[in-house]
């Protein structure tokens, strides 16, 4: 059944389809909607989970962990702040090896206030060892919120589900609602090993000394190795059943692409269409976009960038005293490509806040790019007015 | 109260083994083993930062035979809360979810998703016990800490200069079903509270006096007396609070001078016979609130 959502209500109904039984959230822009339909849903019955109206997203997260140690299949939503206070716990819920679905809507960081897309907020938890992956479209959202459930219930580690503020959060699309049997056949009901039951006692989350913690620590590194095949694997899948696929990456258009734009989130949708009006004026350009950050598809970064002259990445966020995430994070996995075919990389500053990214700011990226040798510095930042 | 036999009245079942490691004379650990001897097999525990992530024993051991989720210092109410509402969408609905946190897990960090689980009623038994100080780092001030004590953080120079956070009256506040005040040196009635919570759904809350000898500077075999002592001079009454507003008197207390008590304890010993009159007053004070509240619980006007 196709309806038109928008990407809040997207997340609500993957949530829905997936049969989250416990739900914990709390309300912030611009999320709200996600939490506002789920409260619809459990309220008339179309979906059978507990809600757990909480006093904060600290709290969230807490009964999320706890409805997941019991093996009930946990569901939350935030944003930007509310990311940043649940910090803590998305440690907490990867070191318990607990798969918890979040969607998280990307919005910039305060002050100064701003409810505007950023992905700053999700970011700065790359190292908390959730998976990540960045949608673009209202779809693509619903899918993978489906897609993550499975994934996080294999490999026993947290995925969060992310898209941009307003772009996508409150825009309506029309978006495919797959059947509920065909969801099931695809997403069964999650059996966990290891619960907290009393028929079988065990505790959860002891203090580990030094003899044991690497070695739990190494197995999480393990599970997120996994996880990219993994990923893969269920994405192909599912597109078996439902007849989507998104990748956990995107090659497009990088046949001969002599400099490639690195985009995410709904600035692809954008860049797509940068890069087929360049193509038309004979311009050697591509686009990778990248879905899944966490774990980082390095292999696959590395073979398609593998021989490419230059490498523009657009980064709407910006790690202080270093410089834009992806960029840093391209930088790092192409060091392994031989220096003699290894692309130079730009890392572009664009967009913070909801500034719009529109596609003469892209044209002005790929051009710069394509005049200059080597980046100026390590992070240029585009349409800043001093 | 002193007709019941406690081999009687207490179960031989043991839900905490021998070899965990508390230190001698703690107060929780004996509290723990009567919790569960009260609650019984079917119970869930969930226990954040404090002496009990310690006592409960390391990665693989534990000294519990329930299951137990240890969890971040602040989250006790609300990973209790999901996990209740994990066991109530899997149609469990005979398992009791307690959550077992320190003053400071309880009286500070912990206090939002404690009043978050309280206002949503959630059916859940919490005992806060409460040791008076962040035992567990080594005896630094909490919220609960009592005025004039000496910790790590409130040195002798300048003790505790803030009364102890009334925790009773914050969560009788919430008007939750049932708060109770105990203490490990009154185990028949600690037991009854927690099997009274038992029956009664809805969010239960037990403050628990539980002494620490480190932390009090007092010998390991002192711990049961000197809590009897806080229960005796009323410095620590013990009480029930239904619904938020029927306050009944656990046992009468004769109202022993509360310098007995302070004397016994070097976390004290600064103190002059001048800050003791000090307690005392408030004390008293404190007390006869209690019997007011009490009395209008008997007669309602």
């Amino acid at each position: 059944m196709k309806k038109v959502i928008m990407g809040n209500h997207a997340v609500s109904f993957g949530a829905m389809l997936s049969k989250a039984e416990v739900i914990a959230a709390y309300p912030i822009t611009p999320q709200t909607q996600i939490v506002e339909e789920l409260s619809e849903m459990c309220a008339d019955g179309r979906l059978n989970a507990k809600f757990i109206k909480v006093e904060s997203e600290h709290s969230a997260m807490a009964c999320c962990i706890g409805a997941s140690a019991v093996g009930a299949r946990a569901f939350t939503a935030t944003s930007s702040q509310g990311l940043a206070l649940m910090h803590e716990l998305l440690h907490y819920a990867a070191g318990a090896r607990l798969p918890i679905v979040m969607a998280n809507i990307n919005r910039a960081m305060a002050p100064a206030w701003n409810i505007w897309s950023d992905q700053t907020d999700s970011l700065s938890q790359r190292d908390t060892g959730w998976l990540q992956f960045y949608c673009e479209s209202n779809q693509e959202v619903l899918d993978t919120v489906i897609q993550a459930f499975k994934i996080s219930e294999k490999l026993l580690l947290p995925s969060m589900v992310i898209l941009d503020a307003f772009f996508l959060s409150h825009t309506y699309e029309p978006v495919d609602i797959p059947d509920q049997a065909i969801v099931d056949a695809f997403l069964p009901p999650w059996k966990a090993e290891y619960t907290l039951d009393i028929n079988n006692p065990r505790a959860f989350g002891a203090l580990a000394k030094p003899d044991s913690y690497m070695e739990m620590r190494f197995d999480m590194h393990r599970a997120m190795e996994i996880g990219k095949s993994l990923a893969r694997e269920i994405d192909e899948e599912f597109g078996n059943v439902f007849g989507r696929r998104w990748g956990i990456i995107e090659p497009y258009r990088l046949d001969q692409a002599e400099i490639v734009l690195v985009s995410s989130g709904t600035m692809a949708s954008t860049t797509r269409v940068v890069v087929d009006s360049l193509r038309e004026k004979g311009e050697n350009v591509g686009m990778l976009k990248i879905k899944m950050f966490r774990p980082f598809p390095a292999e696959d970064v590395a073979e398609l960038l593998r021989g490419r002259i230059k490498v523009a990445v657009m980064d709407r966020n910006f790690s202080f005293g270093g410089g834009g995430i992806w960029a840093q994070e391209i930088k790092s996995v192409i060091y392994n490509v031989e220096a003699s075919i290894r692309p130079v990389v730009f890392g572009y500053i664009t967009g913070l806040g909801g500034r719009d990214v529109k596609p003469d700011v892209m044209e002005e990226i790929y051009f710069r790019t394509k005049g200059s040798d080597f980046p100026e510095s390590d992070s240029i930042w585009i349409g800043v007015q001093l | 109260m002193s007709q019941i036999k406690i081999k009687e009245f207490v179960p031989a079942e043991e839900y905490l083994a021998s070899g965990h490691l508390a230190c001698p004379g703690c107060g929780a650990s004996l509290a723990m083993r009567y919790a569960l001897k009260a609650l019984g097999s079917k119970t869930i525990v969930v226990i954040p930062a404090c002496c009990w992530s310690i006592i409960a024993g390391p990665y693989p051991q534990t000294s519990l035979s329930v299951p137990l989720f240890h969890t971040a210092f602040e989250t006790a109410a609300a990973v209790a809360s999901g996990v209740k509402a994990a066991l109530d969408i899997r149609g469990n609905q005979d398992i009791t979810v307690l959550a077992w946190a320190g003053d400071g897990g309880t009286f500070d960090i912990g206090i939002q998703a404690l009043s978050g689980a309280a206002e949503r009623n959630e059916d859940i038994i919490y005992i806060c016990y409460d040791n008076e100080a962040y035992m567990n780092t080594g005896i630094q001030r909490s919220s609960a800490t009592p005025w004039g004590a000496w910790t790590t953080t409130t040195p002798t120079a300048r003790p505790k200069s803030h009364p102890k956070k009334n925790i009773m009256e914050i969560m009788a506040a919430h008007r939750i079903p049932y708060a109770a005040s105990a203490a490990v040196a009154y185990p028949v009635d600690f037991m009854e509270k927690v099997k009274k919570s038992k029956r009664i759904r809805g969010t239960r809350f037990i403050h628990l006096l539980s002494p620490c000898p480190p932390g009090w500077k007092c010998a390991d075999e002192e711990s049961i007396m000197l809590t009897r002592m806080a229960v005796q001079s009323r410095i620590f009454p013990l009480y029930e609070v239904e619904n938020g507003e029927r306050y009944r008197l656990s046992m009468d207390h004769s109202g022993s001078p509360v310098k007995e008590y302070i004397r016994r304890q070097g976390r004290f010993r600064h103190l002059t016979d001048k800050d003791i009159d000090m307690i005392q007053e408030r004390v008293n004070d404190e007390w006869e609130r209690l019997l007011r509240k009490v009395k209008e619980s008997e007669d309602p006007e």
